[in-house]
């Protein structure tokens, strides 16, 4: 009898320590929702950046001495699906925050969702500029460069021309106005003079190019704002440049230096855009390069821009749990507050006054190199100094 | 006038690579009467095969060899569909091989993906003619010209098969009276296998001929398909000069509509194949339908009967067992029948429409969107609590309905489906420009339930008590003189009305109905998601809940709940995976192989077999 109490206590204690341990070595989990089908060239890149950031803090100890984990979810790219995989990512695969999206309708459900189920909500590639201004909320944070600030970037280059007349092109989609909006702004603050000729709404992945430049170069403008991406880049610059649209006139894209657009145009890029992008083949020093060799390392693949910005997510997320001590939602969501740290570009805070990270871009001039579209001359633009005015900001943001 | 010239080169050269993929699609649906969604699929495969062999074949010969090649390569994968996929399924009710289309997009969609991976590819650019030539000063791109060569050839040689062929012949006799051919002891389903291969050889050519201009991406094959589909319809469902005139008709008025209205080519082809179709409600060159009885082939309905003790007992029971979810599943179980609920009453309100009144509406996302942005926008802009918002809107969708469904069913069949597509398309993109009221793609977000209902166990109970309301409230709508009078209409509009009854009036009444149905879901969709974006007025909603009708199966009383429910539990299962849109795709292409009949359908015929069900008396 007693011998079998002194074994049952035995088995007991030993139970309770492998549970002990089990616990500490439980991982920590993040939700990860994006279209990793129906935007596959986007979220791939993405998703690699996080793998290799999580790959590296875990080798560090991981966060909380606890291994960090992402979980991945396609929402097919439809909101209302992303907003059932949240609640199951939360109630069912006890993930303690949710990150992701690309697309901005999607973001703006899920931040949605965060605010009235009090989950923290990193919007890590949304651009829209509502997530943080106009329907921002408690629970939700942005890492991206705004469309805002990258519009506000291009925006002071154009000022330095002596380009008068100006045509746009966008995507007729919020993005595309907010970033024309943003671009107008922007401009007419820094150069009263000057006018906006045109404008275009091809409508998304569905643009007839041939039409939009005989109508772009009916205005002649001096100079042309483009925001159309991808598919619809490719086309307009092949049409662009066939048709001399670009000849002797300043272009200024918005996007249109990133890996993701510009590596399919290959040696038909237009050169000499000016453009917002991601120029990783020119990183040679610092973390920038070390980011640059350890992706090529772990993935035998070279970096995109949406892998930049997956692997700040998960340096931010971990740096938020960390900050925050706890796994407690709350915690975390005060530790995104205000956090600061620092990322393979340049060291990044989240603004306590609308959430918006001070993630910049790069901005250089389009260029062919060896077959390949490039961006040289470029330079890195810290994302704090092309934001509204603290008191501006706090009147688009009515959740203040 | 040079520029004038020079817009009027641009819009006939977009007219060739549209041209080309219409015209298939329209030889395919005059002669097999199959409406195959998966038509902007075989254009994706053909941009992406056309690329793959230019990389590979050298200089000019090799650029057009390639393109012709392309075009029997996908005639060829197109066999194969028809082979595998839709022969098996033609006895099946009519339209229900659209299902089977459908899987073949998903399937492609991620084969296509495997092949050639995520990113874009830029085409090549034709050997000889990169540059531009000057017209009247104006810059023309050489391709284009010779694109505008082109097209006007590759019709011609169409109609020369057509019209003078024994091919042709066939064709055409099969277009008029398929079963008149077959009398005459001409092998159907070679002839049909045939048209489908001609039919997608230039779905081939079309996405091969664009490669010049564009290039391969895996969206192409959805953002084709409204244009291919308004294209055909302008011009005549099965008239291949109608198809010509359509794509030039649609394409020069884009360029012109891209130069002095930039915002409006979201709509302007809708706009223009609404006003064809009031016109000529067969479209340019189009003939009226020969009356056959759509959803109605194959063999004809059982006549349904109130459901019996048992069959209440055991239903009532089910949602007995159903309001016990939350309190023994998992939390998260809550959500996911809530969600699945939803869709349940948003597929039996097209089921309502489609399996008692024979009415194929391609635009039932109007309604099921149009009661989510009524209550949405009461929410938004009128501060309304949400009983209210719940209230009026399927009566918001219902009035929607009723003035979509006026001017709808002066058409019938295929051009009635058409008519509904495009005021869906209307209404999708009124939402998405007028952005100061709907917010525009960014939608309208933070619409939640009140306290007393935000938990989502009350709102669990709350969607159960209306959406099964709903169902119930359809299915007593069937069994009551309302329901006779509809299926009176659907199996025979003449001896209906010589009883006297008003058969517009009654399809009329139930359109409405089912729209406002529709709407009942939309609105709890909204609170349940607190958001609402354009996506649920898209194409792809209208096609879930057609889907999903099908798979349950047409012919059956229970078909648009089942098929909702069981579609919706498969789909959250399947999204798990990386290669989900290739398994959901066999999956939906196994359904209609085994149970050509509907889930239900075939339940029940295996149910008779087994000794289980009683077979209806006179055996038919």
């Amino acid at each position: 009898m007693r011998r079998k109490t002194f074994l049952g206590a035995a088995i007991a204690v030993a139970l309770t320590l492998t549970g002990l341990q089990a616990s500490a070595q439980e991982p920590i989990k993040i939700g990860e929702i994006n279209h990793f089908k129906r935007m596959a060239a986007f979220a791939e890149p993405y998703r690699m950046g996080i793998e290799l950031a999580v790959d590296q803090i875990n080798e560090q100890g991981g966060v909380l001495g606890r291994p960090l984990e992402f979980i991945y979810r396609d929402d097919q790219g439809e909101p209302g699906e992303a907003v059932k995989i949240a609640e199951e990512l939360m109630t069912r695969e006890g993930t303690v925050m949710l990150t992701g999206a690309i697309l901005s309708n999607i973001g703006l459900a899920l931040s949605s969702l965060a605010a009235e189920k009090h989950y923290v909500y990193l919007a890590s590639e949304p651009l829209a500029d509502a997530l943080v201004w106009d329907k921002g909320n408690d629970w939700t944070f942005r890492l991206r460069t705004s469309t805002y600030m990258q519009a506000a970037m291009l925006a002071e280059e154009a000022a330095k021309t002596d380009a008068i007349r100006y045509a746009t092109i966008a995507p007729n989609y919020a993005y595309g106005k907010d970033a024309v909006a943003a671009f107008k702004e922007n401009l007419l603050a820094l150069k009263p003079e000057v006018e906006f000729v045109a404008e275009q709404w091809p409508p998304l992945f569905k643009i007839d190019a041939g039409a939009e430049v005989q109508a772009l170069e009916r205005a002649k403008p001096d100079a042309i704002f483009n925001v159309t991406f991808a598919g619809d880049l490719a086309k307009f610059m092949r049409e662009g440049t066939m048709r001399g649209l670009f000849d002797g006139r300043k272009v200024f894209g918005l996007l249109s230096g990133e890996p993701e657009y510009l590596d399919p145009i290959g040696e038909e890029t237009s050169e000499g855009w000016i453009v917002t992008g991601f120029p990783w083949y020119d990183f040679d020093e610092g973390a920038k390069k070390d980011f640059v060799d350890a992706y090529q390392a772990r993935w035998n693949d070279y970096p995109r821009n949406g892998s930049i910005v997956g692997y700040n997510t998960a340096l931010s997320v971990a740096a938020a749990i960390e900050k925050a001590g706890s796994t407690e939602a709350e915690a975390i969501r005060d530790a995104f507050v205000g956090l600061e740290l620092d990322t393979p570009v340049g060291p990044i805070t989240y603004r306590e006054i609308d959430h918006q990270s001070t993630m910049g871009a790069f901005v250089g001039t389009t260029a062919v190199r060896d077959g390949k579209g490039v961006m040289v001359d470029w330079e890195y633009r810290d994302g704090a100094d092309y934001l509204p005015p603290d008191d501006v900001v706090r009147e688009l943001r009515p959740a203040n | 006038m040079g520029l004038f010239i020079a817009q009027l080169l641009t819009g006939l050269a977009n007219a060739g690579a549209l041209f080309m993929v219409a015209s298939g699609l329209s030889l395919i649906f005059g002669v097999t009467r199959i409406v195959n969604f998966a038509h902007g699929s075989f254009y994706m495969l053909g941009a992406y095969v056309g690329y793959t062999l230019m990389q590979v074949l050298p200089g000019a010969f090799g650029f057009w060899g390639a393109i012709l090649l392309t075009g029997i390569i996908v005639g060829l994968v197109g066999v194969i569909v028809e082979i595998v996929v839709l022969r098996p399924v033609y006895r099946a009710p009519e339209l229900f091989q659209l299902v089977a289309t459908f899987g073949v997009i998903l399937v492609i969609q991620d084969l296509a993906l495997m092949i050639w991976g995520p990113q874009d590819l830029l085409g090549p650019r034709a050997p000889g003619l990169k540059g531009v030539v000057r017209i009247l000063g104006e810059p023309v791109p050489k391709y284009d010209l010779a694109l505008i060569g082109i097209t006007p050839f590759v019709a011609l040689a169409l109609w020369w098969l057509i019209a003078r062929t024994r091919v042709g012949i066939l064709v055409r006799a099969a277009t008029q009276d398929r079963e008149m051919v077959g009398a005459l002891g001409v092998n159907q389903s070679w002839l049909f296998t045939g048209v489908f291969f001609l039919g997608c050889a230039l779905a081939g050519l079309g996405g091969a001929v664009q490669l010049p201009k564009g290039g391969a991406d895996l969206l192409m094959d959805f953002n084709i398909l409204a244009s291919i589909f308004v294209v055909v319809v302008i011009g005549g469902m099965g008239s291949l000069p109608g198809a010509y005139l359509a794509a030039v008709l649609v394409s020069v008025l884009n360029v012109f509509g891209v130069t002095y209205l930039p915002q409006s080519t979201l709509v302007l082809m809708f706009v223009v194949m609404a006003l064809v179709l009031m016109i000529r409600p067969y479209g340019l060159l189009g003939r009226e339908e020969v009356a056959g009885d759509p959803g109605q082939s194959g063999e004809p309905e059982r006549p349904i009967k109130p459901a019996g003790a048992r069959v209440r007992l055991i239903v009532a029971a089910g949602i007995a067992l159903l309001a016990l979810v939350p309190l023994i599943a998992p939390p998260f179980a809550t959500v996911l029948v809530t969600d699945i609920l939803i869709f349940c009453l948003f597929a039996a309100s097209l089921h309502f429409l489609l399996g008692l009144g024979g009415l194929v509406s391609f635009g039932h996302a109007a309604f099921f969107g149009g009661g989510a942005y009524t209550a949405a926008l009461l929410v938004a802009h009128a501060d309304s609590p949400m009983e209210l918002a719940l209230l009026l809107a399927p009566l918001g969708a219902g009035l929607l309905a009723l003035i979509i469904g006026w001017i709808c069913l002066r058409l019938t069949g295929v051009y009635f489906a058409m008519l509904t597509l495009a005021f869906a398309q209307l209404l999708w993109s009124l939402v998405y420009q007028w952005g100061d009221v709907t917010g525009g793609d960014d939608g309208l977000v933070d619409i939640w339930p009140p306290d007393w209902a935000s938990s989502s166990t009350v709102f669990f109970y709350l969607a159960l008590v209306l959406c099964v309301g709903g169902i119930l409230a359809l299915r007593h709508a069937a069994h009551a003189p309302f329901g006779y009078a509809l299926r009176a209409a659907r199996d025979s509009k003449r001896q209906a009305e010589a009883t006297g009854i008003d058969t517009r009036a009654v399809q009329w009444g139930a359109f409405a109905l089912a729209g406002a149905m529709a709407g009942l879901a939309g609105g709890l969709f909204v609170f349940a998601k607190g958001s609402v974006f354009p996506n649920e007025l898209e194409i792809t909603r209208s096609f879930d809940a057609l889907i999903v009708v099908f798979l349950g199966g047409v012919k059956t009383l229970s078909g648009g709940v089942v098929g909702g429910a069981v579609f919706e539990s498969v789909k959250d299962v399947l999204t798990r995976f990386e290669y989900w849109r290739l398994a959901l795709g066999l999956t939906i292409i196994a359904v209609v192989i085994l149970a050509p009949e509907g889930i239900v359908g075939s339940l029940r015929r295996l149910g008779e077999r087994l000794g289980l069900l009683r077979a209806p008396e006179d055996g038919s």
